[in-house]
């Protein structure tokens, strides 16, 4: 028959051990954050450290945690389920978030429904879905990045040797080729003879098609790549490996590319996110719909690399000041590339037009297909 | 040879009271050995902790907090455990005869995708009456011709039942993705293909008073059930022999062609019931969000149930609230999100380890000693 031998010490010890245990549960630790504090929440689709579309948002949320008075609680690699709308009732009720940024697009419907459930906080979301008929605590913030890709393609135009540019893409979706549009307008602007030619991989987010697509367009004779996906690191490295140039997009990846960087289009969410905060803590209302290019400053140019030619910069930095004064690069007459006028002679859209967000077309001069 | 009352049969000395006391070592065994499994991967996820500089004490009072701590905690575990019921059942059924299935995730990825489908033709005029029993049963249907095949290959074709799960999974979310990008998807999104709203009306709702939609009642239901299933019916006994010896089972005469089969359609269905719940509990239409890894994290589930059907309840909400509690420990203490997969996985390989500690105690042989 076993029999359980327990001296007198152990017990002691196994008890001292176990009150230890039960005492850490039991104490306040690093639970609650400061009530007095402004808590924002912001949740990424991905990670934060992926030189893209996340990597943008968690400089500014970065920048965020400086202010005095500000928390910042984030989580990343939150997918597009119940995960999200957990998460959010989770920085809300266990964090005491009082505004809350899901900043990925497909979380939308998620936040309708929490900002439904949370009257009382504030739900921003990245994207232009808000309408009128959604909570009036919810709503949507933009920047206008096609701004960004305008000045890419004048730059690109005067550092191009071969004429020939790349732009991989994810999905032909209005965002997608207005900047698209938007870089082949630039282009077009300081060099007439260059051409764009899109490759489509059919996601956000396909690492190994991104790279084919590069190795196919830098073998087709493209000499600078430029691309429209969540993150531009693969494109990037392989067009630089390859001897191309490159043009950057939603976040920097200009150490990514030491020899070949030109520029690149970046959301500067950091001037945006700090309105927000400062309206919050004054005690005014946000906004519902708020967008913004160059004039708000919530677009910004990565600093010009080695691959930029110093007419390329000049001609980039007029540019810039061009849109930042709100003229139109969308003037007519403009075919798309089937041969189909889409803007009629003494037309134009300046920035800011809602023409702009219904792309759904590619401009002549630009080889690819939409379906 | 006749039987008569004078025939000497070979009789076994009755060994007292070796019942009951060996049941009752097996009964502790079974709890106690993964107990002990999870205590110990806790502790060496402890020591990993430590060499990342990170306060266990504060990690696991964060876990404890972030699932079980508070009321919106639970809710929160009770929700993410809901799938994983499903998804464990999936894995558990078959591991009775000695199958081991992991392709569970395909099985809901394309019941829920059928159920969207399905509710198509009824948006915004079909009585939910209808349309949600309807979504239900094709959801099940689907789960259990798709598991029920790999059944087939396996009895008829002699391919392995987990490579042949997993490859289905594969192809299962191809075929999703093919009609929901293409043929099904809901032009209103231009953003993500999706199918479908299938409307608020044929929703499944939550239990009242507490933020978990039925799918939690569904699952615990149908645990109980599969439990009595394999335990207490004929087809239970003979799927469990089939599973001990396949020679002794086909010498008894026992289908086992059959047995297997329907054993892996069983399986499907619970996973594909799942896919319907995360269609018309949460999503409300089918995507790529379906994949969230429900079936995958069901492997877990099942073995560290020890594949007993009621078992697979308390580990899915304690899996659920490992999960639930990430966010937590991942905002407050600045660990990547991996962080809890990394625990999750760290279990099920001490849980395998653990699997040579069983019969090797004296104190759990009951008084008949090494019988």
């Amino acid at each position: 028959m076993y029999k359980l031998n327990v001296s007198r010490r152990t017990l002691l010890k196994g008890g001292a051990l176990g009150a230890l245990g039960l005492a850490s549960g039991v104490l306040p630790g690093r639970m609650a954050l400061a009530d007095d504090k402004l808590t924002i929440g912001i949740i990424y689709v991905g990670s934060r450290q992926d030189y893209g579309y996340n990597q943008a948002h968690a400089v500014a949320a970065a920048a965020l945690k400086a202010i005095p008075g500000v928390n910042v609680t984030e989580q990343e690699n939150v997918p597009e389920t119940i995960a999200v709308s957990k998460a959010m009732e989770s920085m809300i009720e266990l964090d005491g978030a009082t505004l809350v940024f899901p900043t990925s697009f497909g979380y939308y419907p998620f936040m309708v429904d929490e900002a439904k459930k949370y009257g009382d906080i504030q739900f921003r979301h990245c994207g232009g879905l808000w309408t009128d008929k959604d909570p009036k605590n919810a709503g949507s913030y933009y920047a206008y990045l096609d701004q960004g890709h305008y000045v890419n393609g004048v730059a690109a135009g005067l550092s191009t040797k071969s004429n020939k540019i790349g732009f991989v893409a994810a999905k032909p979706i209005g965002t997608v080729l207005l900047n698209i549009n938007s870089f082949a307008l630039g282009l077009k602007k300081t060099n007439p003879n260059a051409a764009v030619q899109v490759i489509f991989t059919g996601d956000w987010s396909l690492p190994v098609r991104e790279a084919e697509a590069t190795n196919a367009l830098v073998d087709a004779g493209c000499d600078v790549i430029t691309c429209h996906v969540d993150s531009p690191k693969v494109v990037i490295q392989t067009a630089e490996s390859r001897g191309a140039l490159t043009c950057g997009h939603n976040a920097s990846q200009a150490e990514l590319a030491p020899k070949g960087f030109i520029t690149g289009a970046e959301y500067k969410w950091v001037t945006l996110y700090k309105k927000f905060a400062g309206i919050i803590q004054s005690g005014g209302t946000l906004p519902n719909f708020e967008r913004g290019g160059y004039d708000l400053d919530y677009v910004q140019n990565t600093p010009y690399g080695a691959g930029a030619t110093d007419a390329a910069k000049k001609a980039g930095d007029e540019a810039k000041a061009f849109i930042t004064a709100k003229n139109a690069i969308f003037v007519g007459p403009l075919k798309d590339n089937t041969g189909k006028e889409v803007i009629p002679a003494g037309t134009s859209h300046a920035p800011y037009d809602p023409w702009t967000e219904q792309t759904n077309f590619l401009i002549e001069g630009v080889q690819g297909s939409i379906t | 040879m006749t039987v008569t009352s004078d025939t000497k049969v070979a009789v076994l000395p009755e060994v007292a009271g070796g019942d009951w006391t060996r049941r009752l070592g097996r009964s502790a065994e079974a709890i106690l050995i993964p107990a002990f499994a999870i205590v110990a991967s806790a502790l060496i996820f402890s020591i990993f902790l430590l060499l990342l500089n990170q306060s266990p004490v504060e990690f696991f009072s964060l876990l404890w907090r972030g699932g079980f701590g508070t009321s919106f905690s639970w809710q929160n575990s009770l929700v993410r455990a809901s799938p994983l019921i499903f998804t464990g059942l999936c894995v558990a059924v078959p591991a009775r005869l000695g199958m081991v299935i992991i392709g569970g995730e395909g099985a809901l990825v394309l019941g829920g995708f059928v159920a969207a489908t399905i509710a198509i033709p009824f948006i915004g005029w079909g009585s939910p009456f209808v349309v949600m029993p309807l979504m239900a049963a094709a959801a099940i249907a689907t789960g259990a011709v798709w598991i029920g095949f790999v059944g087939v290959l396996r009895h008829y074709r002699g391919v392995n039942e987990t490579i042949a799960s997993l490859l289905l999974y594969y192809i299962a979310v191809a075929i999703m993705n093919f009609f929901v990008e293409g043929v099904l998807r809901d032009p209103s999104d231009p953003n993500k293909p999706s199918t479908p709203q299938i409307g608020d009306a044929n929703m499944v709702g939550n239990i009242p008073g507490i933020d978990v939609h039925w799918g939690l009642v569904a699952g615990i239901v149908l645990a109980i059930a599969i439990w009595l299933l394999m335990n207490r019916t004929k087809f239970g006994f003979a799927a469990r022999i089939t599973g001990g010896n396949v020679r002794a089972a086909r010498a008894q005469g026992l289908p086992v062609g059959r047995l297997i089969v329907t054993s892996c359609a069983i399986a499907g269905a619970c996973a594909g019931f799942a896919g319907y719940f995360e269609v018309a509990a949460i999503q409300g239409r089918a995507n790529a969000s379906l994949a969230a890894g429900y079936g995958f994290t069901g492997i877990l589930v099942a073995f560290l149930a020890k594949q007993n059907p009621l078992a697979v309840i308390p580990v899915s909400i304690f899996l659920g609230g490992i999960a639930a509690a990430g966010g937590l420990v991942e905002r407050r203490m600045g660990l990547p999100d991996a962080t809890v997969q990394v625990l999750q996985g760290l279990m099920f390989v001490v849980l395998l380890v653990s699997d040579t500690l069983y019969g090797r105690f004296a104190i759990f042989r009951g008084k008949a000693g090494s019988r």
